[in-house]
């Protein structure tokens, strides 16, 4: 217990280790009818170690798809998916391959990413069996996400959204993250809620050294926690640079398009002209 | 945050707006401490909020704070076995006296909502045209030929491509935003002055989302349409919102003009609420940089001046 | 950190559990203690009943339809046998049977249900278009043929019974398991490295096992009704056995006596009554979000 104390000790970063490269992804679905729906459309992108990315486009652009083909949910159709020189295979009935349990998701809705039937701990330590080194225990892992040790034993009813999300991030790095994906992990939250959970995660991910690939339609708080961004639409990669430069200078039309629709809170009515 | 703080706030507050807005405004709907308790819990607490008439009265707060179920109270949808007392004041009418016959009639007539899913506020299987123009037929006493052009028309309004094709279509076949789009026509069928528009983008694309507030404000500014906003999103308020009302926890804690809440927050609640926006939080997060802090402050600890410097130069 | 908003909307006192399964508060309804209860006592008359003071269950007498007296409690019927001692017999027949038939057929459907479910294509196919050719018979009939074609008995009556009754637990099971075979945490959990087998045991049986085990105490009656059915067509249980079903039917025939149809009712509406009470029960008491139902449904 008294060595949890000094726990800014614990998070020493570890060296980074996380090198993701896309290459020409194509993920197609069969719909009903025949038609072939091609959601990613031969996108190419990388992210390097400790590096916070955030992949932004509206609905259907296909960003949570790379997310799942990135974890191996998903079976492209094209192109090539490597995590650290090796090929991510698509997950069969088996355990998912060690090497690749370092890449963990935080999903959307944090009403269902929880188990309701498993206590806090249980799950969490489900996360610290994944950890190939030796993982945090689950009180450095709370204090981590800023959750009250005492909620161990609970179950995930008692909390709310931004405290289940916060416990989906613990679970993530007990699994020794190298890379975490967030899809759209802020979207479901209370909009005062959205920009911290973003920023936590971008500490977190700064704390244990881990990259993380943030999957968002909200451009704003993109600006906030990511170093790059890539811009979806259609399946097809727009735009891709530094943060500050993309939100600068715009190259592409629609960048500039969804950069013009963010509404700002600045108290004068200004409604924004797309 | 105390309860003292809060009537303090909230008389300056009253009388600021009463100042700004101008001297021959009407009122809409005036509604005047309403309760709502179900089972012992208490919902809404002493809300007071007078909406002006031909603007845009913007309800803000976060889950649970109560303000849908003040949006629902209005129209007299309140969950079954709610306690509510207070009055809704519409034209000289008492709105909570009614019986649920003489409240249907003014709800979807004179008092209609749009809600925040519109592939789940429209009918799936019934075509467009008849769900727009059924009411219409029936509150406004129009044949199946008027309203027929009166949807034809309307639909130009909100302006949906097509509108003679889109009555014979089914809510299916239409993109999110031209959904809502429909659902708005819907709702401004029967010339109600009283729209309540419940997160009516929050399910939107930005893209989409910036047209719909286009539209809402279009039709604000020529017919004299009165909105009340209900929306958890800060930026959505400050685009369309004439004036705020900020909820927590079945209160209102604070009112205002839009600049003055969003600029010049009193309330500590609303204060937060600002200060947990993106931009806020860079904001501070750069100005701890200058200030030659390490990266570690710029997560929390709000002790500095969290209010925008340029507070007060615009306008 | 100064996570106000969220911070308020958090549970107030975290009081730490110790086990998973702490049954007590559950269990202390009214309606739970009532149904243990009596499923208790009929669990003890089914074992015991021999070693009780009654009368030959099987015995017939000259006092033919009399009615409920201080020598018969509950009548006897029209062969002169004691009802009062035949229903406490029927216990030893009827209530086993129809928990082997519920078990087995929770057992039998549920896990048919949940492999068509969870791993989907052509298991789904096989195992759920098999359930849909069960289904278009009346499972009266259906059982009769195959109880025919094996031979009168108890035990073929269990094994016909179990073909036509599975089905309705591998619909429900299915359909439940697709529902939360794509949740979230079982991704997740995936993600952790867990197998499919795992995530099954772990995410899945867990969050649909209550949902099957209230289908299954609403069952018994039906399988209670089933087998009489069957005995009363001569391929249940074989006469004379006391069985309840086959008694009810007998007490049909016999509308003036009414004591020998309306006792073994009542036994078969107090175990179905019972087993509904510690059904409803059961489903309240494995779910933790009904520990805190009324408070976290505030606003």
């Amino acid at each position: 217990m008294t060595e949890t104390m000094e726990n800014s000790l614990s998070w020493v970063p570890r060296p980074m280790r996380c090198e993701l490269e896309v290459n020409n992804l194509t993920v197609a679905y069969r719909q009903p009818g025949g038609r072939v729906n091609t959601a990613v459309d031969s996108i190419s992108f990388k992210v390097s170690a400790g590096e916070v990315v955030g992949l932004v486009g509206e609905s259907g652009c296909g960003k949570s798809t790379t997310a799942r083909a990135i974890c191996g949910l998903e079976r492209p159709k094209g192109g090539s998916i490597m995590f650290n020189g090796k090929k991510i295979t698509p997950l069969t009935l088996r355990r998912r391959p060690k090497e690749f349990q370092s890449i963990q998701m935080v999903f959307q809705n944090p009403y269902a990413s929880l188990n309701p039937r498993r206590t806090i701990r249980h799950q969490i330590e489900d996360g610290r069996r994944a950890n190939r080194g030796e993982a945090p225990s689950v009180e450095e892992l709370l204090d981590l996400v800023e959750i009250p040790r005492s909620a161990a034993g609970e179950y995930p009813y008692q909390f709310s959204g931004g405290q289940r999300q916060r416990i989906a991030i613990a679970r993530a790095v007990a699994a020794g993250a190298d890379l975490l994906i967030g899809d759209e992990p802020i979207a479901s939250l209370d909009a005062s809620l959205q920009a911290k959970i973003a920023q936590l995660m971008r500490d977190v991910c700064l704390k244990t050294g881990a990259s993380l690939l943030f999957i968002s339609h909200d451009l704003a708080v993109v600006r906030l926690i990511a170093d790059r961004v890539i811009v979806m639409q259609s399946g097809h990669i727009v735009e891709q640079g530094p943060t500050e430069e993309i939100w600068q200078h715009p190259k592409e039309a629609y960048t500039q398009r969804l950069l013009a629709a963010i509404p700002e809170a600045d108290g004068l009515g200004h409604i924004p002209q797309v | 945050m105390s309860e003292k703080d809060m009537s303090e706030n909230e008389s300056t507050r009253t009388a600021g707006s009463a100042a700004t807005s101008g001297t021959d405004e009407s009122v809409a709907l005036s509604i005047r401490d309403l309760n709502l308790t179900i089972d012992d819990h208490h919902i809404l607490k002493d809300v007071s909020l007078d909406v002006p008439s031909g603007k845009v009265m913007g309800l803000a707060g976060e889950s649970g704070s109560g303000k849908t179920m003040t949006g629902m109270t209005v129209l007299g949808l309140q969950p079954e076995g709610a306690e509510v007392t207070g009055e809704i004041d519409y034209h000289g009418e008492n709105l909570l006296a009614l019986n649920d016959r003489q409240m249907a009639s003014y709800r979807g007539h004179h008092i209609a909502m749009v809600f925040q899913d519109p592939t789940a506020s429209l009918h799936p299987m019934i075509r467009i045209g008849v769900q727009l123009t059924d009411h219409m037929r029936h509150h406004l006493g129009l044949s199946k030929q008027e309203a027929r052009e009166r949807a034809i028309e309307l639909l130009k309004l909100v302006q949906v491509p097509d509108p003679e094709g889109t009555l014979k279509r089914y809510p299916h076949q239409f993109s999110g935003g031209q959904l809502q789009r429909i659902a708005i026509a819907v709702a401004i069928a029967c010339k109600p002055d009283l729209i309540i528009a419940d997160e009516p983008t929050t399910a939107l694309d930005v893209t989409v989302q910036a047209g719909i507030l286009q539209l809402l404000r279009h039709l604000c500014d020529t017919t004299g349409l009165t909105i009340i906003l209900i929306t958890h999103d800060l930026g959505v308020m400050s685009a369309l919102a004439d004036e705020i009302a900020v909820m927590r926890g079945g209160q209102i804690v604070e009112r205002g003009s839009r600049y003055d809440v969003i600029r010049n927050p009193q309330h500590p609640y609303t204060k937060a609420l600002i200060d947990s926006l993106p931009k806020q939080m860079m904001e501070r997060r750069d100005q701890a940089a200058q200030a030659g802090q390490t990266a570690q402050a710029e997560s929390g600890e709000t002790e500095q001046p969290s209010e925008p410097q340029e507070g007060g130069q615009h306008d | 950190m100064s996570d106000t908003n969220e911070v308020t909307a958090s549970v107030p006192a975290l009081k730490p559990r110790k086990k998973r399964f702490e049954l007590p508060p559950q269990w202390k309804t009214a309606y739970g203690i009532i149904g243990v209860v009596v499923v208790a006592f009929w669990l003890i008359v089914a074992i015991i009943g021999p070693l009780l003071p009654l009368a030959d269950p099987l015995a017939q007498t000259a006092e033919r339809l009399a009615a409920p007296s201080s020598a018969h409690w509950f009548g006897t019927d029209e062969l002169g046998r004691d009802v009062f001692s035949r229903v406490l017999y029927g216990a030893r027949i009827s209530i086993p049977v129809a928990i082997a038939l519920v078990v087995l057929s929770m057992l039998l459907g549920g896990l048919l249900g949940m492999l068509a479910g969870y791993f989907g294509r052509v298991l789904d196919e096989t195992i759920m278009r098999l359930a849909d050719i069960v289904l278009a018979f009346p499972p009266i009939i259906l059982a009769m043929v195959i109880t025919a074609a094996l031979g009168p008995g108890i035990g073929n009556a269990v094994i016909a019974m179990l073909v036509v009754n599975w089905p309705q637990y591998a619909r429900i099971m299915r359909s439940m398991v697709v529902g939360v075979r794509g949740s979230e945490y079982v991704i997740s959990d995936r993600l952790l490295g867990f197998s499919a087998w795992q995530t099954l045991r772990v995410d899945v049986l867990p969050n649909v096992v209550s949902s099957i085990l209230v289908l299954a105490t609403l069952d018994f009656g039906n399988a209670i009704l089933l087998l009489s059915g069957l005995s009363f067509l001569g391929l249940g249980a074989v006469p004379p056995t006391p069985e309840w079903g086959f008694m009810v039917s007998e007490g049909v025939q016999n509308f003036s006596a009414w004591w020998i149809a309306t006792f073994p009712g009542l036994c078969i509406s107090s175990v179905v009554i019972a087993f509904n009470f510690i059904g409803d029960t059961l489903r309240d008491a494995l779910d933790p979000h009904m520990r805190k139902h009324v408070q976290s449904e505030a606003m």
